[in-house]
Parts: C-alpha cells; sequence; structure tokens
C-alpha cells in the first residue's frame, strides 16, 4: 500500500489538546471536529490542507489525553498518514483503529521539509522524498496492523475475522 | 527469571504462567471504562460490530463527569445518548447527576476496580488505579468498543521501570511533587510505551490518596501504567470497599526492569511545572513572581479528601486575593460529603472560593472556570499544554494544593510558607 502526498510540519510533543481541543467535544462529528484541528498552534492548518497531505512530525506525535476525536480530526481534514519520529502509545493505536496509517520513521523526519512531496510505501518500510529525490527506511507496519489498515480499522476487521 | 507486577497481572489475565515483555497477549479485561466525552464514539463502534449484547453488563462503567453538569446543548445530547444505550444493556455501574464523581476518584472510592484487575478506560488517566496494584491503561473509543463487545483486548507487555524513591520528605511536599520531579527528571516521553513502577521508603509512607496522585500522572511520562505493590496501607483502603475479591500480587524478587531509577527527594521544594509541558519543572521559590488570575483545586489527579485538607490547611482564617478566583472542587460525591463534615467547605468558602460540584470542568477546559486570553491559573491539575484550560494564549502551571492554596491568598505562585 503506498501513500503518496505534499508534506506539512510540526515540532516534538504535539499533543491531542492542540489537535483538536476538549472545547470542541461535545459532538462526535468527524467532519466537525475536522474543522478545529490544530487550531491552537496554526489557525490556518484547515484552510490550507488538502486531501491527500501528509503530516511530518518530530517526537512523542498525539501525547495527552486518550481522545479518538484527535486522529479522526486528522483524518478528516483529508490527511493520508502522520510520519513522526515517535508517536504517544495511546495516540498510536487509535490512529490504526480508525484507519489512519501512522508511521515511525526517526531518520526521515529531519530529511523532510514542509511543502515536499513524499510517497510511504507501508509494506516496505520505504518513504521516497519526490521533491529531493531521496529515500528513508523505517520499519515496516506489521502484517496485524497493515490487516487492520486495509479492512478500515479495528471494527471493520474485527467483523470479519473476529466476532 | 521473575517477573514484574505488571507482567504478572498480563500474564494472569492471558491465562499465561509466565510472558515477557513484548509479547502480545489477548487479555481479559475486568473493568472497561468510558465518560460522556469517550464513551458515544465507544458505543458507536460497540454498535457497529453488530453483537446483540455486552461482554457483562457489570463490569462495564459509564461515568458522565467530564462536560457535568451538562455544560450546552450538545453535551447534554451525548449524555442522553449514554444514558439510553445504559438503559438498553441494563449497565449497573452508570453515575450521572448526584451520583457521578471525577472517575478516577469514584471508581476505587465505590471498590469498583480491585487490586490485580485490568482496567481498560477510555481515559488517558486510567493508569490511576495502579495505587491500588491494578494494571489500568487508557485506550481510544474504538478499542473499547471492541472491549465492551467481546471482553477481551490486546496488548503488549511493557518493560518495567522502577523509581525508588527516597530520602526525607520535606514540608509541604507531596505525591504530586514526587510525580512531577519523576516528569521533570525523565521528560514527557520518558516512559513511553512502559509500565512505570513507584516503590522505596518514600512511596511506602504515603497515604492512599497521594500515591493516586502518582500513578494518575504515569501518562504524562507516556507511562502505558504506573503501579505500586500493595501493603498495608493499599489494604486497609480496599478492605471494606472491595465489590470482588482482591488478589494481591509484587513484583518476583528476581524481576527484571528496562531500568531502576533512584529519586532522591531529601532537600526538594514542592514543584511547579510551567507551560507548556508537565516536564517543565522549577522549584516554586524561583516561580514567586507570576500573577496570578485563578486558582482551581480538584480533579482526578488531586481533588480528593487529602488534597482538599491540605489546601484548607493554608485557607484557614484567609482570604483569596482580590483578583484572584478559586475554585474548588471536590472529586466524588462522598469527599464532598466529607469535606462539609470535616469544615473543610465552610475554610472554603470563608476564603472567598466558589465551591463546584464534582467535574472534570476546567481541567480540560470544558466549564467551570475557563481561562481568558493571558490569564494565568495555578491548577492542581495534570495539563498544561497550550490552550488545556482555556484560551491558547492562557497559560495553566501545575501544582499541589498546599501551593495553589498559597498562590490563591497571594495572588502570585507561592510557596506555602509565605502564607502560613
Amino acid at each position: 500500500m503506498k501513500i503518496r502526498g505534499r508534506v506539512w510540519k510540526f515540532g516534538n510533543h504535539v499533543d491531542t489538546d492542540v489537535i483538536i481541543p476538549a472545547r470542541y467535544m461535545n459532538t462526535s462529528d468527524p467532519h466537525e471536529l475536522a474543522k478545529h484541528c490544530m487550531e491552537d498552534i496554526d489557525v490556518e492548518f484547515v484552510k490550507k490542507v488538502s486531501k491527500g497531505d501528509i503530516i511530518v512530525a518530530g517526537e512523542n506525535f498525539g501525547c495527552g489525553s486518550s481522545r479518538e476525536h484527535a486522529p479522526i480530526a486528522i483524518k478528516y481534514t483529508g490527511v493520508s498518514a502522520v510520519v513522526a519520529k515517535s508517536f504517544a502509545r495511546i495516540f498510536y493505536r487509535n490512529a490504526f483503529n480508525i484507519g489512519l496509517p501512522v508511521i515511525e520513521a526517526p531518520n526521515a523526519v529531519d530529511r523532510i521539509d514542509e511543502g515536499d512531496e513524499i510517497e510511504i510505501d507501508l509494506e516496505g518500510g520505504k518513504i521516497r522524498n519526490i521533491t529531493k529525490d531521496e529515500e528513508y527506511s523505517f520499519v515496516p507496519i506489521p502484517g496485524f496492523m497493515m490487516d487492520i489498515i486495509r479492512a478500515g480499522g479495528l471494527i471493520e476487521y474485527a467483523k470479519k475475522n473476529m466476532i | 527469571m521473575g517477573m514484574t507486577l505488571a507482567e504478572k497481572i498480563l500474564a494472569v489475565k492471558a491465562k499465561r504462567d509466565f510472558v515477557k515483555p513484548g509479547e502480545i497477549l489477548l487479555c481479559d479485561v475486568d473493568i472497561a471504562l468510558a465518560n460522556d466525552v469517550t464513551a458515544p464514539l465507544a458505543i458507536k463502534a460497540f454498535e457497529s460490530i453488530g453483537k446483540n449484547d455486552v461482554f457483562n453488563r457489570e463490569r462495564i462503567v459509564l461515568v458522565m463527569d467530564h462536560f457535568t453538569p451538562n455544560k450546552d446543548i450538545s453535551s447534554a445530547m451525548q449524555v442522553k445518548f449514554v444514558r439510553e444505550f445504559a438503559k438498553k444493556y441494563g449497565i449497573v455501574n452508570y453515575f450521572e447527576g448526584g451520583d457521578v464523581g471525577i472517575e478516577h476518584a469514584l471508581l476505587p472510592e465505590l471498590g469498583l476496580v480491585v487490586p490485580s484487575d485490568l482496567v481498560i478506560g477510555a481515559d488517558s488517566h486510567t493508569c490511576t488505579y495502579g495505587a491500588i496494584a491494578a494494571f489500568a491503561t487508557g485506550v481510544g473509543s474504538t478499542d473499547l468498543g471492541f472491549v465492551m463487545a467481546t471482553g477481551k483486548i490486546w496488548l503488549k507487555v511493557p518493560e518495567t521501570i522502577k523509581f525508588e524513591v527516597k530520602g526525607i520528605r520535606g514540608e509541604f511536599v507531596t505525591g504530586k511533587d514526587i510525580i512531577l520531579k519523576i516528569i521533570g527528571m525523565i521528560g514527557v516521553d520518558g516512559a513511553r510505551y512502559k509500565a512505570m513502577e513507584f516503590a522505596g521508603e518514600v512511596i511506602r509512607g504515603l497515604s492512599m490518596d497521594e500515591r493516586f496522585t502518582i500513578c494518575n500522572m504515569a501518562i504524562e511520562a507516556g507511562g502505558k501504567a504506573g503501579l505500586i505493590e500493595p501493603d498495608e496501607i493499599t489494604k486497609a483502603y480496599v478492605g471494606g470497599r472491595a465489590k470482588r475479591e482482591p488478589n494481591y500480587l509484587c513484583s518476583d524478587k528476581d524481576a527484571e526492569y528496562k531500568k531502576i531509577i533512584e529519586v532522591d527527594i531529601t532537600g526538594m521544594e514542592p514543584l511547579v511545572a510551567f507551560p507548556y509541558l508537565p516536564e517543565n519543572v522549577k522549584p516554586v521559590s524561583e516561580a514567586k513572581d507570576i500573577k496570578i488570575d485563578q486558582v482551581v483545586i480538584g480533579s482526578c489527579t488531586n481533588g480528593r479528601i487529602t488534597d482538599l485538607r491540605q489546601a484548607a490547611e493554608i485557607l484557614r482564617g484567609k482570604k483569596a486575593a482580590k483578583d484572584v478566583r478559586l475554585i474548588v472542587i471536590p472529586a466524588t460525591p462522598n469527599v464532598y460529603r466529607q469535606a462539609l463534615e470535616e469544615g473543610l467547605i465552610e475554610i472554603f468558602l470563608d476564603a472567598g472560593a466558589v465551591i463546584s460540584p464534582p467535574t472534570c470542568g476546567p481541567c480540560l477546559g470544558g466549564h467551570m472556570g475557563i481561562l481568558a486570553e493571558g490569564e494565568r491559573a495555578v491548577a492542581t491539575t495534570n495539563r498544561n499544554f497550550v490552550g488545556r484550560m482555556g484560551h491558547p494564549k492562557s497559560e495553566v502551571y501545575l501544582a499541589n494544593p498546599y501551593v495553589a492554596a498559597a498562590s490563591a491568598v497571594l495572588g502570585r505562585i507561592a510557596h506555602p510558607e509565605e502564607a502560613i
């Protein structure tokens, strides 16, 4: 499975309160949540981002709350994947569960700039930077988790495989 | 080779004699927890799986604590949705209105969680129950929907980091300061994916309430769980409350730890975590020039009776500074009642405090005390991220209840000694 898109860059410890502030969590409507994604660190983000774009960030992306509203808000802005040096545990799990691919690629992040065009090969463990004509590797997504992504999330996966 | 407390609990829940870090297990869940923010999505996930019943109607706990009393139409609609689900499936432990307490104070208080339980909660501070030696961890709503349907969860066995806390505890130094010190040492991702085990003579000398505070903030270091081995203090707390038979497990003598970190608190002052990360920790005496607009004493971190007693010790016979809004939030109805009986509520009222019903409220910028642009708060809560308590340009300083109370009196961040 390959994902290609334009990059938006963020720093370390992007927490769930800035991904989706709690004041908007009186609803679970994904489109409503997406309207406020990253609002407290970049008010323009939701206007600038377009379908297929990729977020690239530093350490500990998604730290803080367990709110699944955070990966949902990101997914419904049209973002197709998040690449980071590392992820907070609950966010990592939630992202896969709702079908948003997240890739831990510590070697790649500092080489990628905002606006670069990149292509991620999830099973192959490779990120190709088309703008810079470079390639970076990461530990490929395990089979079990690829199955969840292909199914479109844990629930769809569970319907097919476990219940 | 032995197992740590975390590994032992997971082994029992996976019906295995031995497990080691890195293994992925399918575990039986004892308690599945969600709140008014996370339950609606979990219920939708549960319903889309298509099973016609929950795994166990006595083991699902739904606490409508985040925006209670419902702050607007949308929150009321969310709670209505959860209430209808609870009725439809006969969920025994559904809490709303006057029964509601902040979930992580309420569940242990009512004996709904017992030692060696596996607790899966759609709330990141679920790790609190490690203080009574349960393996408790936060997940998102979809994971929880899956648990509600099956009673099971996939978990990777985490490595354990042990914190040996030793030394002499100074005056006004609490469990909050010990966990802030640890987060300051290892950083907000210092225990990412790891279980944290808190041990040593200082931990043994702490009350249950202060132990809850420590385990509550394991997530602020990225921890998957934060645990304390059970002792006589644990047993005294659990006995008489436990709704099920507790199983007291301890780490083996020859358990293998990823790291053992010594934390010496001799000479340590109360600490304050500066915006915008809980790891930005400084001694309170280095924070004394910072003027404040609001003080919040409460939350799943510091809203228990011990915390209110500590705040009252400082506030007795004093008034909050003129320009400071002091908000006190007892964490549960029982804590509220006890504070009333002990005369603490009167002390707070005399100090000019607003007494809020039990709610998460301002901690997450929900309601009951939101900050305007440029305002600063000292809070006994757990997070000081950008916009956490309101406007993105407001600031939250995390501290213990003594410091929060002293700061309310002086109108700036203050050492408790200054207010006595």
